[in-house]
C-alpha cells in the first residue's frame, strides 16, 4: 500500500472493519461517506486519521445556505474596492489574484502535502451543491472564473464526508463515494471508549454509568437519544460530585439527567420513566 | 469474478451499479482483499450505499458464501426444486435413482407426496455448495436438477458453519433495525419528527427582496418594481383528525399524538379531533367522542390555509361511507353521506392529507380506501410516507 495505513489514534477507538474501509478508500482514492447516529464518532474519525497519518486536517462545515464557490475560493471584491479607493495597501489592485482567497476545498488542493479534508454534515446543503462538489472532487480541479485560472490538486486529499440524515443522498453522489454506516457502539466498545477518555477512573463507576446509560437509551418516544458525547460529559459530572456513590446508579437514582437529555420534553419523559423504574 | 454475487444483490433489491462493481475489482486487483472477511467489508463499502440495505446485503452475503437461507422464496424454491426432481424421476427413474444413490425399487414404493418430502430431506442434508465438488445439484449438464434453468446459486440449503467469521457476522443481521419500512412506532419518533420539521412556514409575501428588486428595476429600465418574498415569521396552523374507534388504530394513536405534540412549538396552532371510521357531520374534541362535538360546517370559519391531516385506516363497510345515514351510531343521522362530508372537508381545506397505517400494497383490496384516497391524497403512516405527505402539504 502507498505511504501509510491507518490504524487508530490516541483518543479514538477504532474497530477493524472501519479501519479497513478507510484504508481501501484511501487506496482507491475515493471519498468515504460516513453515516450514523450523532455521537458515533463520524467527525472524530477524520481527526483521528489526520493525527495518526500526520497530515494537516481541513474542515469544511457545510451550511444550508452555502454555495459551492464558497468552499472553493472567494473573490474579495470589497477589499479590492477599498484598496483602489484609498490605495494604502501593499497589494497590487490591478492583480485580481491577490484578492482571491481559497476556501477549504481550494486549500486542500493547493496544499504542498497530502491533507485530510473533512466535509462535515453534507446533508445540510441542497442536492445541487452535493453533486457539483463531487464533480470537483472527482476531477480534482476547478476554475477560478475571475482570473481564468484552473486550480489542480497537487496531492489528492483524503476525503471524509459525514451525513446525519437517514434520507439517502442523490444517486450520482453515492456512486462516487464509498459508504459506511457507523452503528452505535455496543457496551463493550463503549467501555473501551470510556477507558480512553478516563484512564484512571474506578471501574465500578464506569460500569454502573454505562449500564445506566444503555438503560436510558431504551426509553422510547425521545427525540434525541443521548450519545457518546453525553455519556462522557455525564461521567465527568458524576466524578466531580464528591457525594456521589456508584452503587446508587443501579438502584435507579440517576443524578444530572439534564446532561444526558437536553430537550425539555425528552428530559421530562426520561425523568418520569426513571422515577417509575425506581419505584419497583 | 463474483458476478453471481453481484446479480444476486441486484435481484434482491440492493441498488448496485456496474461502476461500483468495477471499483470493487480495482480494490481486488490492488491486492487489498485477502480473505472473505476483507471481501465482506470492502464490497459492502463499495457496493452498498445506504445502511437501509445492509441487512439485505448481510442476508445475500451469508446466502451466497455459505448457502444460508434467504427469506421469502425459501419454501417455494425447495418445493419447486423437489417437484422438478419428481418430474425427472417420473421420466427417467433409473437415472435419478443413480444420481441420488438410492435404490430404484425403494423409491417406487413411495407416493408422489412422500417422494417430494424425501427429496426435500435429501436437499436439506446436503451441506456443500454447488461448486464445492459435489455437483449433483449444480451447473453440470448431466445433473438432474440444474438443467431446468434453475440458478445453481439459488439453492437454499442450510448447513453447518464453515467457520468464516465474515459469514457469521453477516448472519447476525446487525442492521435489521435500519430498514425504514413498516408503520411508525415509538422507536422511530426522532426520525419521524425530523421529517415533520420540514413542514415549514410559508406565510404571506410581504418582505421586500432588495436584490431582486434592483434587478427587476434595471430590467424595467429604471421603472421601480418591488419584489416581495414570503415572510419567515408566519407559522402554520394544523388540524389533526384521528380515527380512534376500533382496536385496529390503537397502536398508532399515541405515536401520532406524541409526534404532533412534540412539534407543537413549530406550529401556530394545532387542534386535534377524533372520529370513528369516517367523518359525518361532527368531529369530536374529546377522545371518547361524547362531550365536545364540533360540527364540520363550523370549520368553514377556519383559515383555509390550515393543514388538515387525517389519520385512519379508512377501512369500513362501504355503506358507512356511501349511504345516507350510514353511521353505525344511531345518534349520528344527518342526511348527508359521509363521502360528501369528506369531499366538503377536502374542498374547505385544500392542503390536506390522509395518513394510513395500512401497508400501501394492500390499499387496493379495500374498497373504502380507494374511495377515500380519491378524495384526500393518501400516504402510508411510515417514515417514508410521512416525508411524502409533508412534501405534499408544503406545496
Amino acid at each position: 500500500m502507498s505511504e501509510s495505513t491507518f490504524t487508530g489514534a490516541s483518543r479514538y477507538v477504532l474497530d477493524a472493519e472501519l479501519a479497513q474501509i478507510v484504508n481501501v478508500s484511501m487506496a482507491l482514492e475515493m471519498p468515504l461517506l460516513l453515516k450514523g447516529e450523532p455521537g458515533t464518532g463520524k467527525t472524530m474519525l477524520a481527526h483521528a486519521i489526520a493525527e495518526s497519518l500526520g497530515m494537516p486536517l481541513l474542515v469544511l462545515n457545510v451550511k444550508s445556505s452555502m454555495k459551492l464557490v464558497e468552499a472553493l475560493y472567494q473573490y474579495d471584491t470589497l477589499t479590492r474596492l477599498n484598496d483602489s479607493r484609498f490605495g494604502d495597501s501593499s497589494r497590487d489592485v490591478s492583480d485580481i489574484e491577490a484578492y482571491i482567497k481559497m476556501g477549504k476545498i481550494g486549500q486542500s488542493f493547493a496544499a504542498d502535502r497530502r491533507t485530510v479534508l473533512l466535509i462535515d454534515e453534507i446533508d445540510k446543503a441542497d442536492t445541487d451543491f452535493q453533486d457539483d462538489m463531487l464533480d470537483v472532487l472527482d476531477q480534482m480541479e476547478f476554475d477560478i472564473i475571475e482570473i481564468d485560472k484552473t486550480i489542480r490538486a497537487k496531492h489528492r486529499p483524503v476525503i471524509i464526508i459525514t451525513s446525519n440524515a437517514k434520507k439517502d443522498l442523490s444517486d450520482p453522489f453515492l456512486g462516487r463515494c464509498n459508504f459506511h454506516h457507523i452503528a452505535f457502539p455496543d457496551p463493550k466498545m463503549m467501555r473501551k471508549i470510556i477507558d480512553v477518555h478516563f484512564p484512571g477512573t474506578s471501574t465500578a463507576l464506569v460500569e454502573a454509568a454505562i449500564d445506566a446509560f444503555y438503560g436510558l437509551r431504551q426509553i422510547e418516544g425521545v427525540e434525541k437519544r443521548p450519545a457518546t458525547r453525553e455519556l462522557i460529559n455525564w461521567i465527568r459530572a458524576l466524578q466531580s460530585d464528591p457525594d456521589f456513590n456508584p452503587k446508587r446508579l443501579p438502584k435507579g437514582d440517576l443524578p444530572f439527567l439534564g446532561v444526558l437529555f437536553k430537550k425539555s420534553q425528552d428530559f421530562e419523559q426520561a425523568n418520569r420513566q426513571v422515577q417509575r423504574r425506581a419505584r419497583y | 469474478m463474483f458476478i453471481d454475487f453481484f446479480y444476486k444483490l441486484k435481484d434482491h433489491g440492493v441498488p448496485v451499479s456496474p461502476t461500483a462493481f468495477l471499483t470493487l475489482h480495482k480494490a481486488l486487483s490492488q491486492g487489498m482483499v485477502t480473505s472473505l472477511d476483507d471481501f465482506y467489508t470492502v464490497s459492502r463499502a463499495v457496493l452498498v450505499k445506504s445502511e437501509r440495505y445492509f441487512d439485505l446485503y448481510d442476508q445475500v452475503f451469508a446466502h451466497h458464501f455459505k448457502g444460508s437461507e434467504l427469506p421469502d422464496t425459501e419454501g417455494l424454491a425447495l418445493d419447486e426444486m423437489a417437484r422438478a426432481l419428481l418430474e425427472q424421476w417420473l421420466q427417467h427413474p433409473k437415472e435419478i435413482a443413480d444420481a441420488l444413490g438410492m435404490d430404484e425399487a425403494e423409491l417406487q414404493r413411495l407416493t408422489p407426496e412422500e417422494l417430494i418430502e424425501y427429496f426435500k430431506e435429501r436437499l436439506k442434508e446436503q451441506t456443500e455448495r454447488h461448486d464445492g465438488g459435489n455437483r449433483w445439484i449444480g451447473t453440470g449438464g448431466t445433473s438432474p436438477v440444474g438443467h431446468s434453468g434453475y440458478h445453481p446459486g439459488g439453492m437454499r440449503v442450510g448447513g453447518e458453519s464453515r467457520n468464516k467469521s465474515a459469514v457469521k457476522v453477516a448472519m447476525e443481521r446487525r442492521y435489521k433495525d435500519y430498514s425504514l419500512q413498516g408503520p411508525l412506532t415509538a422507536a422511530m419518533m426522532g426520525e419521524a419528527l425530523k421529517r415533520l420539521r420540514h413542514l415549514r412556514p410559508s406565510g404571506p409575501k410581504d418582505q421586500v427582496n432588495v436584490d431582486k428588486t434592483i434587478y427587476q428595476t434595471m430590467k424595467n429600465a429604471g421603472e421601480i418594481e418591488i419584489v416581495f418574498d414570503r415572510s419567515l415569521k408566519d407559522r402554520l396552523k394544523v388540524m389533526l383528525a384521528i380515527d380512534n374507534g376500533g382496536w385496529s388504530m390503537d397502536p398508532y394513536i399515541p405515536v401520532v399524538q406524541t409526534l404532533f405534540d412534540y412539534a407543537r412549538a413549530q406550529f401556530k396552532e394545532i387542534k386535534t379531533y377524533f372520529f370513528h371510521n369516517t367523518i359525518y357531520e361532527t368531529l369530536w374534541e374529546d377522545a371518547s367522542r361524547y362531550k365536545k362535538p364540533v360540527p364540520i360546517n363550523d370549520l368553514v370559519r377556519r383559515d383555509p390555509e390550515t393543514r388538515l391531516i387525517l389519520v385512519g385506516d379508512a377501512s369500513m363497510a362501504p355503506y358507512e361511507l356511501m349511504a345516507q345515514d350510514g353511521s353505525i351510531y344511531i345518534t349520528e343521522r344527518s342526511g348527508r353521506p359521509s363521502v360528501a362530508c369528506l369531499q366538503f372537508l377536502a374542498k374547505t381545506f385544500p392542503h390536506s392529507v390522509w395518513l394510513n397505517p395500512v401497508d400501501s400494497r394492500q390499499w387496493r383490496y379495500t374498497r373504502t380506501i380507494q374511495i377515500i384516497s380519491q378524495i384526500f391524497p393518501m400516504f402510508e403512516l411510515s417514515i417514508d410516507g410521512l416525508e411524502k405527505a409533508i412534501a405534499h402539504l408544503q406545496s
